[in-house]
């Protein structure tokens, strides 16, 4: 089984802990002079997200885990699991709802997702940082009402509501940065 | 370049402050056919096969000079003290890089209360003037709720779990008393102060005579800057056959632990022998006592090069 010496740790290198792979988040080299010395490392949980410290003698070594950041193609969702396909392969993996998590407001069929795979099977799904969406909904904006901020919400295809300028009507496409759920431009449709 | 700048004022006033202060300045070899059996430390070595190569064909590059100054002294050098560049295995992060420089002076005649003062003047020299405190090993680890002289591992591990600390496995009671005091102690050190630690525990004795007392404890003090250990002293062990007992202790612990077993310096041992003057020395890393100076969070901030662009 593969496994890393304290000496190779850095941040992001996927190691197991405790039968949970986990990725470094930071690494700091701990020693007395005279005395044994220590690599005091934050990880974080790759399944549950938390964050945690641990120490490890230095010159340890520690399992590695077999996680490795993919991108595939969104195909479609079948209610219980959503499914993608490697474009190279055409391989298709199915994630869960848990993996996918608040992601799932933002896929739409065909985009390509940064899909992180434990031992084959779906850990974590990362939409495009960026992704163009349609208007399913939004109210008719009356201009020159400036008491909601300027701004209103509306309903995309996807099901997620985001808040956008009042000029915005049913229909046209939206870029969203999906980090921050905000609304970033209209998009001309060629 | 800036910081170079900055670096080299800083090398010209620890210079003064040992010129003003009458030590002699003195060279001794970066390489020896003998390399350091502390268990802790990993000598680099490398190979030589010219004339007056060792049979072995290995020299070992020092981890600090304090062998031959020791022989330097014992020849009857007086005071001495040295610049020079060190060179320690496996150690690189934020405040280690494996070349770096060591400050090390030795005073006959003197205790090693007397060398933390001299310490103290001199750090104050270089990073501005701070109030110095003392405490012993014990006394640090009072607000811990334990006394270190007497735990066992157990109770070590106890102490790190009600602090929400995991000690890793497999460590004796001198790997779990450091864990306890790198990771709960040693980051309060020296805040805006200078801490000396002192009387460590006989196990931990490294060059240091023992002391008589209820336990027996070790002439050995630290010195911390900023959370950082910045120096080591000893009020040194003068004792040959002492120091061949601990020395074969070391080698026996590193050859159980499957580590290199350099040979031990006999041209020291044969200096103790024939007689140390009772003297106190320290060891001082001068790239530290630098980031302080210059406010620099990581140690590459102050070296010219770092080992990954070296």
């Amino acid at each position: 089984m593969a496994s890393y010496s304290t000496n190779e740790f850095k941040s992001g290198l996927k190691i197991m802990l405790d039968g949970d792979p986990y990725s470094i988040v930071e690494n700091e080299f701990v020693k007395p002079g005279k005395g044994q010395a220590f690599n005091r490392v934050r990880v974080r949980n790759l399944k549950t997200g938390k964050v945690i410290d641990r120490t490890f003698k230095s010159g340890d070594s520690v399992e590695a885990a077999d996680v490795m950041d993919t991108d595939l193609q969104y195909l479609y969702s079948d209610g219980e699991f959503f499914h993608f396909m490697d474009p190279q392969s055409f391989e298709q993996v199915a994630a869960s709802q848990a993996a996918v998590g608040d992601g799932a407001k933002w896929l739409k069929e065909q985009d390509v997702c940064t899909v992180t795979l434990w031992n084959g099977a779906p850990l974590s799904v990362a939409p495009p940082n960026f992704v163009e969406l349609k208007v399913a909904e939004t109210d008719p904006g009356l201009r020159g009402d400036t008491s909601s901020g300027g701004n209103k919400p509306a309903t995309l295809e996807t099901g997620a509501v985001v808040r956008v300028p009042l000029f915005i009507e049913t229909g046209e496409v939206l870029r969203i940065d999906t980090r921050t759920g905000e609304y970033v431009s209209r998009v001309k449709e060629s | 370049m800036d910081m170079l700048r900055r670096r080299s004022t800083l090398l010209r006033q620890v210079r003064d402050f040992f010129e003003r202060r009458g030590l002699l300045e003195v060279e001794t070899p970066v390489l020896s056919a003998a390399g350091v059996t502390d268990p802790n430390l990993e000598s680099l070595a490398t190979r030589y096969t010219g004339p007056g190569a060792p049979a072995s064909g290995t020299l070992y590059l020092h981890t600090s000079p304090e062998f031959p100054m020791k022989r330097l002294l014992a020849a009857g050098s007086g005071p001495i003290w040295q610049i020079c560049r060190v060179f320690r295995g496996g150690e690189r992060g934020r405040r280690h890089n494996p070349e770096f420089t060591m400050l090390e002076w030795y005073r006959p005649g003197w205790d090693h209360h007397r060398l933390m003062n001299e310490v103290a003047e001199l750090i104050s020299a270089v990073v501005g003037a701070r109030p110095s405190r003392t405490r012993t090993y014990r006394e640090l680890f009072i607000p811990l709720g334990m006394d270190p002289h007497t735990v066992d591992v157990q109770q070590c591990r106890a102490v790190a779990d009600t602090h929400g600390l995991a000690a890793p496995e497999d460590l004796g009671r001198d790997g779990l008393l450091d864990f306890l005091f790198s990771h709960l102690l040693s980051p309060e050190l020296g805040r805006g102060c200078i801490d000396f630690v002192h009387a460590f525990p006989a196990s931990q004795a490294a060059l240091a005579r023992l002391e008589q007392g209820q336990p027996p404890t070790a002439a050995r003090f630290e010195c911390f800057l900023d959370g950082m250990e910045i120096a080591n002293g000893f009020h040194e062990l003068c004792d040959a056959e002492e120091q061949r007992t601990r020395f074969e202790a070391d080698l026996a612990f590193r050859g159980q632990q499957g580590l290199t077993t350099p040979p031990m310096d006999e041209r020291l041992l044969h200096a103790l022998a024939a007689g140390l003057p009772d003297c106190a020395g320290v060891a001082l890393g001068l790239d530290r006592l630098f980031m302080v100076a210059l406010g620099a969070g990581h140690i590459d901030e102050v070296l010219a090069f770092p080992l990954e662009r070296a």
